[in-house]
This record gives C-alpha cells, sequence and structure tokens, in this order.
C-alpha cells in the first residue's frame, strides 16, 4: 500500500461514512425524541433512491400508491378518532394533510411525467413522496404504543422495517438502480481524482448537519424536540405535545434518509435491501455515540465508513465480519465508562 | 336408482380422468423468494407447454417452492404421493433441488433440475440437470483468453458459493491455458463500495479480469474498475444475462466479454449451430406471450427440461404403462439414454456417468455493444 492508494480507501471511506454519519444523526434523533431504535431508517435510503430512479426510466413509483394508501388509512383512523371525540375541528387538518397532500403530490406525478423534468425537480419530487411517509408510519406504527417499553418499540421498528423491505421488493423488483449523477465534474487534486457525486455527497452532509444544528439551537421547533428528548413529561408540561415532536423527528429521519439515498444512487447500485445494510452501519456509529451524542455518532460514523473502505483492500471476504465486529469494544467500553441509568417509566 | 345412477357417473369420471392425464409432470419453481427471478420465467414458460408429449396427454402440476427448502420437499411428497407424478421437474435453484433429489431417490422417481447440482454419489443416478456447469463455462473464458493473449486474471466474486464456485472452476481453467491468477477479491451482492478491491485488483495490474456475479449486482465492481481507470480486459460470467444488467450498466460495461447458452442470441448464431432451431422455437412460443425481449436463459432451462422429456417418454413408453414403477424406471433408463439431443443451451449426450450431457457447443462467447448482446465469432 502507497500513500496513493491509502488516500483514495480515504476518500471512499469518508464519502460513505458522511452517509453513514447523516443516519447515525437521524437514528440518534429519532431513539432521543421516541426512544424508537429506528431499524427502518435503510428503508429511506432505498425509497429516495429508488424512486427516483422510477422517475427516471419513466415508470410511476410503487412508493406513490404507498403513500396514497398509508394516508387514506391514517385519515380514517383519525377521522373515526376525532367524531368519536366530538373534536370535529381537527378534521379539516386530517383531510389537508392525509388526503389533499399525498393527492397533490400524486397529481404532480402523474400529471407532469417526472422523467423529462430538471434533476433538482425530480429529487424534489421523490422527496415529497417518500417524507411524508416518516410521519404517516409513526401515526401508524408508534404513536398508539408512545409510551411502550423500549424493547415492544424495538420489536415494532422490526415489524416495520420487514413489511417496507416487502413492499420495496414489491414495488421496485430485486434488480438495482443507479441514476444519473449530478454533475459529472472531475477533480484532479495531485495524486487523487475527486469526482464532482462525492462533492456533493460531503457537501449536502455538510449543509444538512450544520442545518440540523441551527435548528435544534435557534427555532422553537428544535428547541421542543430537544426538550422532549430531554424530559418527556417536563416538556409535555410545558405545552410540547408528544405527539408532534414523534411526528417532526421521523419527518427529519425520513428526510435525512430519502436524501441520503438520492445522493449515493448515482456512484453506487441500489437494491431495494440496501438501506438495511447502510441502516445497520450508520447504527454502529450511533452506538459509538451512545445513541445521544451527535458529534460522537458522526465520528463514530466516519470511523466506520474509513475501516470499512480500509477492510475492502485487505480483506475483502471478512469486510463486514471487521466492520460489525467493531461494535463489541466499543459496548464493551461504554459499559465500563458509563453508568446504567434506569429508564424512566 | 338416483345413487346408483351417481356412483356410476363418478366412477365413469374417474376412469376418464385416468385415461386423460396419460403422464404426470410435478414441477416445483421457486416464483417467489431469493431465485424468483429465476423461477418466474420457468414458471412462464411451463405454462406455454403443450398439454401432450408424443402424442400422449400431459398433465403438468406446477407449485411454487418460495426458494425454501422446506417447501420444496413439501411440493415433492405432494407429487410422488397424491399425484403419482412420473417425473419431477425441480427445482429452480441448487439447494432446493438438493432437498428434493432426497425424495427423488427415496421414492425412485426421476428428476430433472433446473439449476447445476455438485456431486451427489449413488442418489445423482436419478438426477439430471439442464443448466452447463460452471466448469464448462470457465473452459470457455479462459480458451477466449489465452486466445487473445491473456497471461494474468484478476478475480473479484461473491463471498458466497457462487463466487466460491467460479472461483474454483476458472482456476481450473486458467491453470489448463497457463494462465495465472495474480489477485482475488471478494464482495457483497449489496455493497455500496468496492473501491477497496477495485484498487488492490489494479495494484497486482492483470491483463484481464473476472467478475463473477449476478443480474445487476455484477456492475458495481465493473463501474468501479472503469472509474478508476483499469484498463485490462473485463469477463463477467454467465449470470449477468438479463437486461437489468444492461440498463444500470449503461456505457461502463460496453466491451465486457462473457460465455453464455446459445439460447440467448439464437438469432445471430449460424444456421448450422444445432442450438439454433431449438433455441428459435422457444423464443417465438415465450416472447409471443410475453413481449419482445422478455426472453430469459432462466426459462429455456425449462424448455430444455421439456425436451428431455420428448425424448425420452416415447422409449419408455415402450416399455411400460405411466403411473407405474416400470415406467418410472424405464423413463430414468431413457433420460439416461438421450444421445446428441439439440436443445436451446446446447446438445444434450447423456451417460451413466454424465447426467448433464453439454459439451463445448453449449457455450459461446459474447460481448455488450451499443447498450446489447452480440455474439462473438
Amino acid at each position: 500500500m502507497d500513500l496513493q492508494i491509502a488516500l483514495l480507501l480515504g476518500q471512499d471511506g469518508i464519502v460513505n461514512g458522511a452517509i453513514y454519519a447523516l443516519l447515525a444523526l437521524a437514528l440518534v434523533l429519532v431513539f432521543a425524541v421516541t426512544r424508537v431504535i429506528f431499524i427502518p431508517q435503510g428503508e429511506f435510503v432505498a425509497y429516495g433512491a429508488l424512486t427516483l430512479a422510477a422517475f427516471q426510466a419513466g415508470k410511476t413509483p410503487g412508493t406513490l400508491w404507498l403513500l396514497l394508501g398509508a394516508g387514506l388509512l391514517v385519515a380514517l383512523i383519525d377521522t373515526v378518532n376525532a367524531v368519536r371525540s366530538g373534536s370535529l375541528g381537527r378534521l379539516k387538518r386530517i383531510v389537508l394533510w392525509d388526503l389533499v397532500l399525498p393527492c397533490a403530490v400524486a397529481g404532480l406525478v402523474l400529471g407532469l411525467e417526472p422523467g423529462k423534468l430538471p434533476l433538482a425537480a425530480q429529487v424534489a419530487l421523490a422527496l415529497a413522496i417518500v417524507v411524508p411517509l416518516g410521519p404517516l408510519i409513526y401515526r401508524l406504527a408508534f404513536q398508539p404504543l408512545a409510551a411502550a417499553p423500549v424493547l415492544v418499540l424495538l420489536i415494532v421498528a422490526v415489524a416495520v422495517h420487514l413489511t417496507l423491505v416487502g413492499l420495496g421488493l414489491l414495488f421496485f423488483g430485486a434488480e438495482g438502480s443507479r441514476t444519473t449523477p449530478f454533475s459529472e465534474a472531475r477533480f484532479d487534486l495531485g495524486m487523487v481524482t475527486v469526482n464532482g457525486q462525492s462533492l456533493w455527497v460531503l457537501g449536502a452532509s455538510a449543509v444538512l448537519i450544520v442545518g440540523l444544528y441551527l435548528f435544534f439551537g435557534r427555532t422553537l421547533y428544535g428547541k421542543a424536540l430537544r426538550a422532549t428528548a430531554i424530559n418527556r413529561v417536563g416538556a409535555r408540561l410545558m405545552g410540547i405535545s408528544a405527539t408532534m415532536a414523534g411526528k417532526l423527528s421521523f419527518t427529519l429521519a425520513a428526510g435525512i434518509g430519502a436524501l441520503s439515498g438520492i445522493l449515493i444512487a448515482p456512484i453506487t447500485t441500489v437494491y431495494y435491501d440496501t438501506g438495511f445494510l447502510v441502516g445497520l452501519k450508520g447504527f454502529v456509529g450511533a452506538i459509538i455515540g451512545g445513541l445521544v451524542s451527535y458529534p460522537l455518532a458522526a465520528a463514530g460514523a466516519i470511523l466506520v465508513g474509513l475501516l470499512e473502505a480500509f477492510s475492502s483492500f485487505w480483506a475483502s471476504a471478512f469486510k463486514e465480519v471487521i466492520v460489525f465486529t467493531l461494535i463489541i469494544p466499543v459496548l464493551v467500553w461504554r459499559s465500563l465508562t458509563t453508568h446504567h441509568v434506569e429508564e424512566e417509566e | 336408482m338416483q345413487i346408483r345412477k351417481l356412483a356410476l357417473f363418478l366412477s365413469s369420471l374417474c376412469v376418464a380422468g385416468a385415461a386423460l392425464a396419460d403422464i404426470t409432470v410435478g414441477v416445483s419453481v421457486s416464483a417467489t423468494g431469493p431465485a424468483a427471478s429465476l423461477g418466474i420465467p420457468e414458471k412462464n414458460t411451463f405454462a406455454l407447454l403443450p398439454q401432450t408429449i408424443a402424442g400422449e396427454k400431459v398433465k403438468w402440476v406446477v407449485l411454487d417452492d418460495a426458494t425454501d427448502t422446506t417447501t420444496a420437499v413439501k411440493n415433492a411428497r405432494k407429487f410422488v404421493s397424491e399425484d403419482k407424478a412420473d417425473v419431477l421437474i425441480a427445482a429452480t435453484a441448487t439447494p432446493t433441488s438438493m432437498a428434493i433429489l432426497e425424495v427423488a431417490f427415496e421414492t425412485k422417481t426421476p428428476q430433472i433440475a433446473m439449476a447445476p447440482l455438485p456431486p451427489a454419489g449413488e442418489k445423482a443416478g436419478w438426477v439430471f440437470t439442464t443448466p452447463q456447469n460452471f466448469g464448462l463455462m470457465a473452459v470457455a473464458i479462459a480458451e477466449h483468453m489465452a486466445a487473445n493473449g491473456v497471461k494474468t486474471i484478476g478475480f473479484i466474486g461473491y463471498a458466497d458459493p457462487y463466487g466460491e464456485l467460479w472461483l474454483k472452476a476458472i482456476t481450473g481453467a486458467a491453470e489448463g491455458k497457463g494462465i495465472k491468477l495474480t489477485a482475488v477479491e471478494r464482495y457483497q451482492r449489496n455493497d455500496t463500495s468496492v473501491t477497496g478491491q477495485a484498487l488492490k485488483i489494479m495494484a497486482a495490474n492483470p491483463d484481464a479480469v473476472l467478475i463473477a456475479g449476478s443480474g445487476t449486482p455484477a456492475v458495481l465492481p465493473q463501474a468501479t474498475l472503469v472509474e478508476r481507470g483499469y484498463k485490462g480486459r473485463y469477463y463477467q460470467t454467465h449470470g449477468i444475462a438479463n437486461r437489468d444488467f444492461l440498463r444500470v450498466g449503461g456505457k461502463n460495461v460496453e466491451g465486457t466479454i462473457f460465455p453464455v447458452g446459445p439460447m440467448l442470441l439464437a438469432e445471430q448464431l449460424p444456421d448450422s449451430h444445432p442450438s439454433k432451431k431449438p433455441a428459435l422455437d422457444y423464443i417465438k412460443l415465450y416472447e409471443g406471450a410475453h413481449g419482445p425481449n422478455s426472453r430469459s436463459t432462466f426459462g429455456a432451462h425449462a424448455y430444455d427440461a421439456y425436451l428431455l422429456l420428448t425424448r425420452a417418454v416415447p422409449e419408455a413408453m415402450k416399455k411400460a404403462k405411466p403411473g407405474t414403477p416400470e415406467f418410472r424406471m424405464a423413463l430414468r433408463d431413457a433420460l439416461e439414454g438421450v444421445k446428441e439431443l439439440p436443445a436451446t443451451h446446447g446438445v444434450f449426450s447423456m451417460s451413466p456417468t454424465n447426467h448433464n450431457g453439454f459439451d463445448a457447443r453449449a457455450a459461446v462467447m459474447a460481448t455488450v455493444a451499443n447498450g446489447d448482446w452480440k455474439l462473438l465469432k
């Protein structure tokens, strides 16, 4: 191994690590706010990428029907609840968010021929389909169980993951897809060539991370999420709705996931089940951060990316073994250095 | 009176039923599960097959095994005990075929598998396979390499039995031609990056690289190598012979060289090739029902199983009646005796030691040109 190879591997590791870092942040966010270990995080990666790929192949992505179906289901449940409790004022909001919004997205997708639009518009449409799935899934699967123990939430998360993977196979088929790159540019930096898409990945990750930092530090909603993460009961007493916090965190997680997928789709082939492994590596990163610290999670995810790149060079047959074995020393170290805190119930 | 009439009617129905379905074929395919992309064209093929073989009525009983060995065995048991199957065409994947072989051997029912099988000892007497084994394909690759001055190759394959079997096959075939394997790398089907492996191969700088993957996952190593500027020859295996590979590969896979059953390129075969006629027949049948370019090499393995039966059934009929153990034995012997039968993927010449029966005519070399398959002369 010479310096050039090390630089190339480092570049590859950092680009992959940036994606893992985004997913790790989303996992930490969802866990802190709702205590859900969000296994289906990876599915949003695959859905985002494959929805965009379906546009470019001139097909209508199956995720659109999922959005309409989930919206209808949530609207029905919420309407029944609203009628029962006599709060008819909520109906307007239900119709707007769960029926009008998905139908508007469907109208745009079916009416516009997204494959012929500029790339930015395609990305926006793909996000418009996939991101609303986040809060809808929260409403259907997790909101009724908001007070359940972590283990129950984890089991539900596994169920949601399996359902979404199965639907992904139904929507997109077993074979993978690639999308057109955001930029074909290449830059020669001495010994290393950097392609434009890698810079997009790094740039977008950095912008998202700074954006999240500002969101949590400067906005009312961000502060509400932080408050909920620190003390759920206290936050509720201050008038912060736990349901709102849950939906908002799932929206952010879905958005981060879908965007990650759209970013990596031009540099790798994405399959219906790609998301799980990508998400799992983000999870290893998040574990390094103890599922609470954002900067540690991001750093851990970059470490996972680098480790993956170098181990694929040294021992490609054992790459996954090496990456996932990392979790053991990390867990040992964490259990030795941190005090076990009983879950507040 | 009424009851007697009804009984008469029912018994006549039974007789009629038996007379109608003279030969029963039990078919287990993986229409769902991991091998679904192989099993679906096979299932479609069975739906298009004629209802008679050599003038005898045939009853095709087709079940899905979901690429699951337990379900496959359950299907096989049902075929033998309930349907009184004379022959089993099963299954899509190697593990399910192996599982069904247990039943075939135990009940002395001949089995035609649509997946390559490892050596099975005494049980192998009851199973015949229609796909080319990897060794045959590897020899075709090694010959092409030797003819084009390739002295060293790099290998990158799945970290699973597919990659392992190919590594073994190409190691043997390359040795025979004096070609050296200088780099061996592995990757996973759904890896998002193979930069490390690509760099390792480029550091060894072989004359050619062989990628042992299947379908769209075979694109990533090649795309990475192209992007990193590897200038050697690119070889792939017959696992890439589906349209999705071309769709995802785009310009990155132009010029790729791979071995494949002649059926994929039937139109481009010379008229003298024995597979041209059966392959065109099959393509007409399949694409007539499923649209242009819907052909799949896997569906053709199913059709080849049918072709084997068209040759073996008349022989067996001379010796015994369908539905009896004697007929199953006779059918097994007849299958083993098939000689020079032109099929879509090659020419079958079975023998007691060779239950696949294909020779070098079962592999042609092809390349990707302008986003389509092209036969190499």
